[in-house]
């Protein structure tokens, strides 16, 4: 047989495409459904992260459902969206991606810890190499973190990549986002320097790019929540001053 | 199964003096960017292993019915859809390593050894010897990258496999981390250092000086 006329590669190549498509095809969809759930079961152990529980897979679902109490958007202006309420993976709190689309609205997931209420606010940023996102757990007084976590899809092992470890988000356990009665984020630093006004931490060494975009992620996406989190500081103050 | 003394060469000549790392110096890319750590290493080792094993099956499998002209189109179409599905397979079932190694399970498409394998070997030989070639080249592969990720994860980050290993009492001392380990710039320092000890050791592979 020639395998050198025209006709034969040609038919040689379409053939070859149509099987490999029809196999890829078919592996996608037979593994989607567990790839689905993996992706919802890490989203859930992010958000557990955050409010300081390190969950594994398998149990991380259950735990969810135990901690988080109740799931809704807001608008820009701190105001809930009516319907909008629904913990379930399915519910629009749990699927919108603030990276790709924040017109319907801005989740915040409400959590209950020892008896006190904790807001996670999901953020979304650039690293050096590709998006970088995490979730920001906020005591009731709309200021103060309780505890943050951070992922990357794919910055440097060993440098940016660190943002994602606990030494570095437990750094902001207990900074404060709002100072008198104004937001100023938490900004990221370099070791060893400081900023006036804000509460800062420490960035990553080496992973100076990284570090930056964490610090323009907590202001801008953290930012973008600026009226929720002032309204709940101001009603906060007044239920103290009013004791 | 005894092996013969050719398909013994086959599988084991890649591993040492035939190796992709040290002596035909392919793949040095992808052995830069995933050995900062050891499990990301070790991972990528076997995932190359795989590819290159059935990659050479089923291009050894074809290889008569190939047309010669687009055959590195259809080596490259194989590669990838194998990459694809270990790709996939990795999100199903594990999903942390899946996001730790991110872009590279892809990049083993461009892995140089992958096609050097699929040109130089499975075009020309049967599908048993492709298929411990294959092996053969991924394992040779796969211990440089664990190699260089012990050294630069012990040296780099004080660790292995993530988990501790340089006691605090050390950086109490004054002991520090070696940041540059980490950076690429010295993985090819270090692949460098372990060609060096190769050559040393293997006078055959050295040239001869006028």
């Amino acid at each position: 047989m020639n395998t050198e006329n025209n006709g034969y590669t040609i038919l040689y190549a379409s053939i070859m495409v149509i099987i490999v498509a029809i196999g890829l095809a078919f592996t996608h969809q037979s593994l989607s459904k567990q790839q689905t759930k993996n992706v919802e079961i890490d989203k859930m152990q992010q958000i557990l992260r955050s409010l300081r529980i390190d969950a594994d897979a398998k149990e991380a679902e259950e735990k969810y459902n135990e901690i988080i109490k109740n799931a809704y958007l807001i608008r820009p202006d701190g105001s809930k969206i009516e319907g909008s309420e629904g913990t379930k993976t399915t519910d629009p709190a749990f699927t919108i991606d603030i990276a790709k689309d924040k017109s319907k609205g801005l989740p915040v997931f409400e959590a209950e810890i020892d008896g006190s209420k904790k807001y996670v606010i999901p953020m979304a940023g650039k690293g050096l190499w590709g998006p970088i996102w995490g979730y920001l757990a906020i005591n009731e007084d709309g200021s103060t973190v309780y505890g943050a976590d951070f992922s990357h899809a794919g910055e440097t092992p060993g440098l940016g990549a660190e943002i994602a470890l606990p030494p570095f988000r437990n750094r902001f356990q207990g900074k404060q986002l709002i100072k008198d009665g104004e937001f100023k984020s938490i900004a990221v630093v370099k070791a060893g320097q400081t900023v006036e006004g804000q509460d800062y931490v420490d960035g990553i060494s080496g992973g100076t790019i990284t570090s930056k975009g964490v610090n323009a992620m907590l202001l801008n996406s953290v930012g973008e929540y600026k009226n929720f989190l002032l309204k709940l500081n101001a009603a906060h103050k007044n239920e103290s001053e009013g004791q | 199964m005894a092996l013969s003394s050719k398909t013994k060469a086959v599988l084991l000549g890649p591993l040492n003096k035939n190796n992709p790392i040290l002596v035909q110096v392919l793949g040095i890319c992808s052995s830069l960017a995933v050995t900062s750590k050891l499990e990301p290493a070790i991972v990528m080792a076997i995932a190359v292993t795989i590819v290159t094993a059935f990659g050479n099956v089923i291009i050894s499998l074809l290889r008569k019915t190939i047309p010669n002209r687009i055959r590195i189109i259809v080596q490259l179409v194989v590669v990838a859809s194998l990459v694809t599905i270990v790709s996939e397979i990795l999100k199903a079932y594990a999903y942390d390593v899946n996001k730790q190694l991110s872009v590279f399970v892809g990049l083993i498409v461009t892995n140089c050894i992958l096609m050097g394998r699929l040109e130089a070997f499975a075009l020309g030989n049967g599908p048993w010897a492709s298929f411990l070639d294959g092996i053969g080249n991924g394992l040779g592969y796969g211990w440089i990258l664990v190699v260089l990720g012990f050294f630069r994860e012990l040296l780099g980050s004080g660790t292995l496999m993530g988990y501790k290993v340089i006691p605090q009492s050390f950086y109490d001392a004054g002991y520090l981390n070696n940041g540059l380990m980490i950076l690429p710039p010295m993985a090819l320092l270090l692949i460098a250092c372990l060609i060096w000890i190769h050559r040393a050791k293997n006078k055959d592979l050295q040239e001869t000086t006028n």
